[in-house]
């Protein structure tokens, strides 16, 4: 019933979300200020797609103080990269099929 | 709940099928390009591999010259510094190394041989900022200090075991071993930044290898390694991703 299309992920369907799992999958962990230059976007924007993919509990979000700075770090977590994966597999398999 | 929205969800988009594959495509490039950016420092420049084997090719031939005139010079009496290359540091630090030493032509081949370094590092890093800027990269990303830092482990090890093997005397193993310790630093700077890098890392090794087994000609190894295997990579990658 469930066709190969259903195991895209809504989670990734936006770009941004999209990107920052994609360095989380090759980064073991990345600080907010190297993932916002890496994906070329605003505080505000990051901080809502991360603490989306967070609920979803795709990602881990460590808030610690280096001395007085508050440095935010991300890590992927199991659950993230297995649908990460289904989700680009399931990309590969979609578009390999249409063309 | 959230499986069915999901299922409805999917079934409205795939009405608009070839857009929707349109964007999946342009999704999976950049889930590609930002999975390479993230990993590989890719500004490397192919000038600064021209550059570095340019300088490498004068450091031998300032090293060739240098042995041939210490030869003739230290027959005929005892002064062993005419260096044109060592008046300018003749004055504290290595004067003291020089007693340490007590060997002459060494310390003038290392003398070049850090200055070729440095020369060669030099120009790199202006070439590879000249093309990170022009690519709308930063030349500092912790990518790039990744790099860095892979990079220098084998070469400060090499380094310092080069220092030893001077100091014990064993001066046919120093060009072998600088071969083969820099070789090694390629590689293992190779996983981020481009692969062909690692190629230019095992070639090296090669010749380093090689030059244990005839021991004397370190520099003719050096020049080929150094100065001949560097320029044609430098060439094939500007070719291959600058001139385009």
């Amino acid at each position: 019933m469930k066709g190969l299309i259903t195991n895209l992920n809504k989670a990734f369907e936006n770009r941004i979300r999209l990107g920052i799992m994609s360095v989380l999958m090759v980064n073991p962990e990345v600080d907010f200020k190297t993932m916002k230059e890496m994906l070329d976007v605003s505080d505000g924007n990051l901080a809502s797609h991360t603490s989306a993919l967070e609920k979803n509990e795709y990602i881990l979000i460590t808030k610690k103080f280096v001395g007085k700075k508050p440095n935010t770090t991300y890590t992927v977590t199991k659950l993230g990269r297995k649908a990460f994966q289904d989700h680009l597999s399931a990309l590969e398999i979609l578009l390999g099929k249409s063309s | 709940m959230s499986d069915q929205n999901k299922i409805i969800y999917f079934e409205k988009q795939s009405t608009f099928k070839m857009n929707e594959n349109q964007k999946h495509i342009e999704d999976l490039q950049q889930i590609r390009s930002i999975m390479e950016r993230s990993t590989q420092f890719i500004s490397l420049s192919g000038l600064s591999g021209i550059s570095a084997g340019i300088f490498g090719l004068i450091g031998a031939a300032l090293a060739y010259l240098k042995l041939a005139g210490e030869f003739s010079i230290s027959s005929s009496n005892n002064r062993l510094y005419s260096g044109d290359v060592v008046d300018v540091m003749d004055i504290n630090f290595f004067n003291v190394v020089r007693m340490n030493l007590a060997f002459g032509p060494t310390l003038d081949l290392v003398i070049i041989a850090t200055g070729t370094l440095g020369l060669a590092l030099i120009f790199a890093t202006i070439f590879t900022a000249r093309k990170a800027k022009k690519d709308g990269n930063n030349l500092w990303s912790p990518t790039a200090k990744k790099l860095l830092v892979n990079t220098a482990i084998p070469l400060v090890v090499g380094g310092l075991f080069c220092i030893a093997l001077l100091k014990h005397g064993l001066f046919g193993l120093v060009a072998p071993c600088t071969l083969i310790f820099y070789g090694l630093a390629l590689i293992n700077g190779s996983k981020y930044t481009l692969p062909e890098i690692r190629i230019v890392g095992v070639l090296n090794i090669i010749l380093g290898l090689l030059n244990t087994i005839y021991i004397g000609q370190g520099l003719f190894f050096w020049a080929l390694g150094f100065g001949v295997i560097h320029i044609i990579y430098g060439v094939v990658m500007y070719f291959k991703y600058e001139r385009k």
